[in-house]
């Protein structure tokens, strides 16, 4: 998963015109979802619109819940049936998952979420676009958790990150997010579906061989537990609680040791598969930009005209935001002097990069928070800035 | 299953089966006995409703593995727990959402909720009525002990009037909720209500509720006794269970019709009555559904 990310090919044949949104439900339908609740909301309701027509044509559920706690609830209970499920919701929506998030995470249920991110807080700017929600996706639920988000930058990435995500959760036992903001959820572009079969095919551990023998939280070599599904003679219990590898609930402190290293040492496990990336020229880069979504594409341009002018400057861009691929970024961006953060917010990623930067680099931030993308000029000239300061 | 078949004795036919049915019947078949002991109250109502509960499941031919029990959380959520099928210890008044999820990905499994008065008419009033409203064939046991439990004994939409909790210090004053009627104005399928101390008529009732295709909403008035019994002095475990009787009208008495919160009784302020309420033939949702989707997929082919 590391490189550029593929470009356009608008002439090829079987090119399609296609907004965000849309993308992200195609992706989710190829990649074997086949359950889908969700509540209205802007700017996600376009995913949920293209669900509720192909979902039937594929023999899937689609339903229309009460509000968004249900949505996210049905979307488990789906999964806990052994269907891959998915919801989709923006801002308000997506702090309203929360809760029921963290029981996905703690009794190890895959699902897909996504978050098409606009202004906040509270109603914020509901068609306008916003990188705020990306400390919600790592913090948003309570306790202590791993958890991975994914923040594909284009139309087409939306189609293929949709599509992983969905693989990676169903090896995982874990939810996975989805964020884009409200410019890509809406933009249209011209792309050819990529292939994600591999996605497809991707699907979660069953329970195997004698029941008696089965614990539903003890993990194989790759620190995921197979799953029992309902109906194959299990039984087993599933709850929030703190469980044992039983999957009964436990408060002793060996047990709830064990527990919490359960979740996050499948994560450690599984790094380089979950782990994602866009390195463009930082190799030898004096600046690099960190930037991700659609501020990536701005990023993109802004180093290639720097290039132009001779300045050493390259672009970092996480794919997997969460876990953020800290070792992976050390040491692409050894030689770098100047970090320049570049987001959709007043400066959360930057926090990230403050913590995993080694040297004695300088981070700055560019920070727009008044509903409107970063353009790459303003990325040119914070580069500038930094450099003219040096 | 039926380890413990009994010779036919040459009682009258439907004493004969009914006495069947009874020894039939071995509550440790559906039991985890290696959580053993429970965890609830000397006393409390809910085992009686598991016990009943159990019972109606078997009495149905319920397969253990095609067996979702559903719950959320508070005394009535870990109830499940000790249920041997597949069980879903859910999050706080969501068990209704979980299970629609659950019975809408797989309509072969016989899905069950299990949830209380604060589970499902307080933080998950809006799930109950619009499980209600869609009529998917999930059967909804509500054990309504008037009272927050788990958490020591605070108000709930249940709670009778002048009622003592820890967050009514002064007693009451709210007016309480009838899960029945808001069951049944929301639409559900099948709906109806019984006392603990009725066993074989609850057994009935949740049989019933079983059976029935779409959304069935059971009500079982059960009894705190450590937690509301105590701080209210509504006397022994025994004499909760029997004061159950007290304040109820008798059969003919005609649902709908009384006043919702009449203060004239110690035990059971709200003038109320049992047995089926509902029984309609609303269409079930996910036969709907998947009506929807097979004519959807003829239209597509015939293109």
């Amino acid at each position: 998963m590391t490189g550029q990310a593929s470009q356009n090919t608008p002439d090829s044949q079987d090119s399609i015109n296609i907004q965000g949104n849309h993308a992200c439900a195609l992706g989710a339908v190829a990649a074997g979802c086949r359950f889908y609740a969700g509540y209205p909301i802007t700017p996600s309701s376009e995913v949920a619109e293209k669900l509720a027509q192909e979902l039937p044509k594929v023999g899937g559920v689609f339903i229309q819940m009460e509000d968004e706690i249900a949505s996210i609830a049905a979307t488990l209970g789906a999964s806990m049936g052994g269907v891959k499920a998915m919801t989709a919701t923006s801002g308000p929506g997506f702090s309203l998952k929360q809760e029921n998030l963290g029981y996905g995470m703690g009794a190890q249920i895959p699902c897909v979420v996504v978050n098409v991110m606009r202004g906040g807080p509270s109603t914020g700017m509901p068609t306008r676009p916003s990188q705020g929600d990306l400390m919600q996706a790592r913090w948003g639920t309570h306790g202590d958790h791993p958890v991975i988000a994914l923040t594909p930058g284009s139309v087409e990435e939306i189609y293929s990150q949709t599509a992983r995500a969905f693989a990676l959760s169903e090896q995982l036992r874990i939810p996975v997010l989805v964020l884009f903001d409200e410019s890509l959820g809406h933009l249209v572009e011209t792309i050819s579906l990529p292939d994600v079969a591999e996605y497809e095919n991707t699907v979660r551990k069953w329970a195997s061989g004698n029941p008696e023998d089965y614990k539903p939280y003890r993990p194989d070599a790759d620190g995921v537990a197979p799953m029992a599904r309902p109906g194959d003679g299990y039984r087993v219990h599933t709850t929030g609680l703190t469980v044992s590898e039983s999957g009964f609930p436990t408060q002793k402190s060996i047990e709830v040791d064990r527990a919490m290293k359960r979740l996050f040492n499948k994560m450690e496990i599984n790094k380089d598969l979950i782990e994602s990336f866009e390195d463009v020229d930082c190799e030898d880069a004096d600046v690099v930009i960190v930037a991700l979504g659609i501020v990536g594409r701005a990023a993109r341009k802004a180093v290639r005209e720097l290039r132009a002018e001779g300045l050493k400057v390259g672009l970092f861009r996480p794919i997997t935001l969460w876990p953020f691929p800290t070792q992976t970024f050390r040491k692409l961006t050894k030689k770098a002097k100047n970090f320049v953060v570049a987001e959709m917010n007043s400066g959360q990623m930057i926090l990230e990069i403050g913590a995993a930067k080694q040297g004695k680099q300088v981070v700055s931030g560019l920070n727009r928070y008044d509903g409107e993308p970063i353009s790459p000029s303003q990325i040119i000239n914070a580069v500038k800035e930094v450099l003219d300061h040096e | 299953m039926n380890k413990h078949v009994m010779p036919q004795a040459e009682q009258p036919a439907e004493q004969g089966n009914q006495l069947d049915k009874i020894r039939d019947f071995e509550i440790q078949d559906y039991l985890r006995l290696d959580l053993f002991p429970h965890f609830m109250c000397p006393g409390c109502g809910h085992g009686i409703a598991l016990r009943a509960l159990l019972w109606a499941i078997h009495d149905q031919g319920i397969d253990k593995d095609k067996l979702a029990i559903v719950s959320g959380i508070g005394c009535s959520g870990r109830v499940g727990t000790y249920i041997d099928a597949n069980t879903y210890h859910t999050t706080h008044g969501r068990p209704l959402a979980f299970a629609t999820g659950l019975k809408m990905a797989r309509p072969d499994l016989h899905v069950v909720v299990i949830t209380g008065d604060g589970d499902c008419l307080a933080i998950g009033g809006n799930h109950l009525i619009h499980a209600a409203r869609r009529n998917l064939d999930i059967t909804c046991i509500m054990l309504n002990n008037e009272i927050y439990g788990m958490t020591g004994g605070q108000v709930s939409p249940t709670t009778p009037y002048d009622r003592f909790t820890t967050t009514t210090p002064a007693g009451n004053i709210e007016p309480v909720f009838d899960a029945s009627r808001l069951a049944e104005a929301a639409g559900a399928g099948f709906v109806g209500r019984e006392v603990t101390i009725h066993v074989p008529r609850l057994r009935d009732l949740i049989s019933e509720g079983l059976d029935y295709k779409g959304f069935s909403f059971i009500e079982i008035m059960s009894d705190c006794t450590e937690i509301n019994g105590r701080k209210n002095d509504l006397g022994s475990s025994s004499e909760m269970v029997l004061g159950q009787t007290r304040s109820m009208r008798p059969a003919d008495f005609k649902y709908g019709e009384y006043d919702n919160n009449v203060v004239d009784h110690p035990f059971r302020p709200n003038s109320m009555n049992t047995g089926v309420f509902v029984k309609s033939d609303r269409p079930e949702y996910g036969e709907s559904y998947r009506e929807l989707v097979h004519d959807i997929q003829k239209k597509q082919k015939g293109h």
